[in-house]
């Protein structure tokens, strides 16, 4: 069992949470991901680390309660425990030695962002950030990004915060200023990744996204998580999480996505067992 | 008492193929005490005793039959067990019409004694009739490290246990038992005994560290800085192969390690009392004609589909599942489609919609022995499904070499080893099961971790001496 030893709420939706799990925390690194079970009869679900203590062997996770697993994971509190949490899973981040990088997190995708340009930030990387979100309080994270980024821009659908727009608007209007970036770090829901790499495309940005499909082993086992990158077949699993944006389809990933929708919402609907 | 001559095997009772279609319980229903006496008094009981050497733990076979005979079934599990840790999933899902039966001298004139039905029904009645024991082990505070909880490393930390060692298995899932538990349907391999049986073996002082990825969560050398003396890799066949035909990642065509996982490991069928969901269309092709398309077959059938189709590109002879699934596959209404490979996955609006395949005929023998399938020209049609189910075998997953330096292995990455002893290129590293043979059988896999706990035994008595 892996004991919760902190729940915070970030917002309405987005809670972070802090797990014991030594064997995750003894070697993960910035991109990797751990899956985990709420209990013994649970569904595996995959989420991105968002920040480790190796010293303590925890490991913290931020997610969004968006459907069943999150639901059940959301009932949870400090001192409770998870059936499982195994990792690290995933090829960790490679980083390059460049100048100057600009992270772009939409939503919940701030926090698989945090430790990918906190690292950059710690190798001498002059980092810049855009976050986006629907509105004001879903932008996430952004005090603990400020301690490192030289520049945060933020974007919200309704213009509660920030400039009113999307984070490609952002992104178009500070190149077209004449910013310079060696590369561009994208993580958010794939629609944004997907227009975020044909904007970088036409800019001619290299582009990582960080891709998060529906799993099962996470280990290469199952294949549930293939996608097609440069017109190969990759599991995200083993050959990801972290690919070439330009590469990617995400036509095909947005639609696999989509395979279970109907089960998803009837599972939530129901609420399946008490829990 | 003489043998009884009659040259049939006693029959297994199963349930009926209509009946057994609309669930998941088990197909075969074991033989009752009678029964198992009945067939126990058709062995000769020989002196050479070949159906011993056909198999890879070296069941003491005669002598266990005889106590059946006898009617002395607490001894009859005693002598079993002595040399197999997991009877009852052996005498289910072993393939003794290669292995033991296939040497058996009444099969010669009729058939052979049900080596594998009677060795079944000896586990399952000391299952429910013997009290677990504890037994009383000297440790000798020697540590092994074991990686994979499938058959191969369950044995290996059983035997090992035995003789004292301290052993840890660490599994990458939340689940031991490995194929036992993912991938062989409930219907072949109640998922009970299997746990049950498990605990048994491990009821020696066995560490578990499940959700633990040797390679990832820790990697072999570090074992060795924490004190483990050996390691044995028995990680298991790994990443699923897929055809590499157009359409091939449509909603709704899966790998057959994911969907059997779904529904087995993750108890899909039991949706949404289990949270975890599988897609199941009203017809099914499964590419493939081993062991592992036949359950995937079968299950898709349980899961409700109305059609239900093996799509193979050699012909029935050459099929390679065992023929006791192929009867019960055809029992249960699955349409084979033999001399014919999918050349296509037919969509719309991004879900599979059809099939596309060509006519095949057969060649020259190719380098397996088996005769080469040719494509007909022009000989290409469709027919419709919702569902595919790739299941034409994998490669070894790269984890574990890729993370540990000095550890051979061959060009299509199964791990290298000395096959008397299974010992690895990199010093204290042992490897065993489908890691080391690619696709093959639970028994094999549990002969080979046999076999590595008493290689490492023996070396680490040298060591030590």
């Amino acid at each position: 069992m892996y004991p919760i030893l902190k729940k915070i709420k970030l917002n309405n939706s987005v809670e972070e949470m802090v797990v014991r799990a030594p064997y995750v925390a003894r070697h993960c690194e910035p991109g990797q991901f751990i899956i985990l079970r709420v209990d013994e009869d649970g569904e595996r679900i995959p989420l991105t680390i968002a920040e480790y203590d190796r010293e303590q062997g925890t490991v913290s996770i931020i997610y969004q309660v968006v459907g069943f697993t999150t639901q059940q994971l959301s009932k949870k509190k400090a001192g409770d425990e998870l059936a499982d949490f195994v990792g690290p899973l995933g090829l960790p981040t490679q980083f390059h030695a460049h100048k100057r990088v600009i992270g772009i997190g939409g939503g919940v995708g701030a926090a698989p962002l945090y430790p990918q340009l906190k690292k950059l930030s710690d190798m001498g990387v002059s980092v810049d950030l855009i976050l986006g979100a629907r509105s004001k309080d879903l932008i996430l994270l952004e005090e603990k990004f400020s301690k490192f980024c030289k520049n945060i821009y933020i974007t919200t659908d309704d213009g509660s915060y920030g400039t009113k727009g999307l984070v490609t608007d952002k992104l178009k209007e500070l190149v077209e200023k004449g910013e310079k970036y060696d590369e561009v770090i994208a993580i958010g829901p794939l629609v944004m990744m997907k227009f975020v790499s044909l904007l970088t495309k036409q800019l001619n940005i290299k582009t990582s996204v960080s891709l998060n499909p529906v799993m099962v082993d996470g280990t290469g086992m199952c294949g549930g998580c293939r996608v097609t990158v440069g017109g190969q077949t990759k599991f995200v699993c083993v050959d990801g999480p972290d690919f070439d944006g330009h590469q990617v389809d995400y036509d095909e990933l947005l639609r696999r996505q989509s395979m279970y929708k109907e089960e998803e919402a009837h599972a939530c609907k129901i609420g399946l067992r008490t829990i | 008492m003489p043998p009884n001559m009659n040259p049939k095997k006693v029959p297994i009772p199963e349930q009926a193929p209509q009946e057994r279609i609309k669930n998941f319980k088990e197909v075969a229903l074991g033989y009752t005490p009678e029964q198992a006496k009945e067939e126990a008094t058709r062995c000769l009981q020989c002196k050479n005793r070949p159906c011993v050497e056909g198999c890879p733990v070296n069941v003491k076979i005669p002598e266990f039959i005889k106590k059946v005979a006898e009617g002395d079934l607490a001894e009859a599990s005693k002598i079993l067990a002595s040399e197999n840790c997991l009877p009852a999933v052996c005498g289910r899902v072993c393939p003794q019409e290669t292995q033991c039966e296939i040497l058996c001298v009444r099969g010669k004139k009729g058939e052979p004694v049900a080596i594998g039905r009677l060795e079944r029904f000896v586990a399952d009645w000391a299952m429910e009739n013997l009290p677990q024991e504890t037994p009383q082990i000297k440790k000798n505070g020697i540590k092994i490290a074991i990686a994979g909880g499938g058959p191969a490393g369950l044995t290996c930390a059983g035997e090992l246990a035995r003789m004292g060692y301290d052993v840890t298995i660490f599994e990458a899932l939340h689940a031991l038992g490995g194929v036992l538990m993912y991938g062989i349907p409930e219907f072949r391999l109640p998922k009970r005994l299997v746990a049950k049986e498990i605990a048994n073996a491990l009821n020696l002082g066995v560490k578990i560290e499940k959700n633990v990825i040797i390679g990832k969560s820790i990697k072999v050398d570090e074992l060795f800085k924490e004190g483990y003396q050996a390691v044995f890799i028995g990680c298991g066949a790994g990443l699923p192969s897929f055809m590499k035909v157009e359409g091939e990642n449509l909603n709704g065509v899966y790998s057959a390690n994911e969907f059997l996982t779904r529904v087995n490991l993750m108890k899909a069928y039991d949706f949404p009392n289990n949270p975890t969901p599988v897609k199941i269309g009203k017809r099914v092709a499964v590419i493939g004609g081993g062991n592992v398309a036949m359950d995937a077959a079968r299950t898709a059938k349980r899961l409700g589909a109305e059609e239900v189709y093996i799509v193979y590109r050699r012909g029935e002879k050459e099929l390679p599942a065992r023929l006791e699934e192929i009867h019960h596959a055809k029992e249960e209404g699955i349409i084979f489609k033999f001399l014919t490979a999918p050349v296509k996955v037919i969509g719309e609006n991004g879900w599979v919609k059809g099939i596309e395949c060509v006519e095949m005929e057969l060649g020259e023998p190719d380098e397996s022995g088996r005769r080469r399938p040719v494509v007909k020209k022009g000989s290409n049609f469709n027919f419709p499904v919702e569902t595919v189910i790739v299941a034409i075998g994998g490669t070894p997953n790269p984890l574990i070499r890729q993370t540990t330096p000095g550890l051979e292995t061959q060009k299509w990455g199964g791990i290298v080893v000395d096959e008397a002893t299974m010992k690895t290129s990199k010093e204290g590293v042992y490897a065993g099961g489908d890691i080391v043979t690619g696709a093959a059988t639970v028994i094999l896999a549990m002969g080979a971790g046999k076999k590595a706990a008493h290689a490492i035994h023996e070396a680490l008595q040298k060591k030590i001496r």
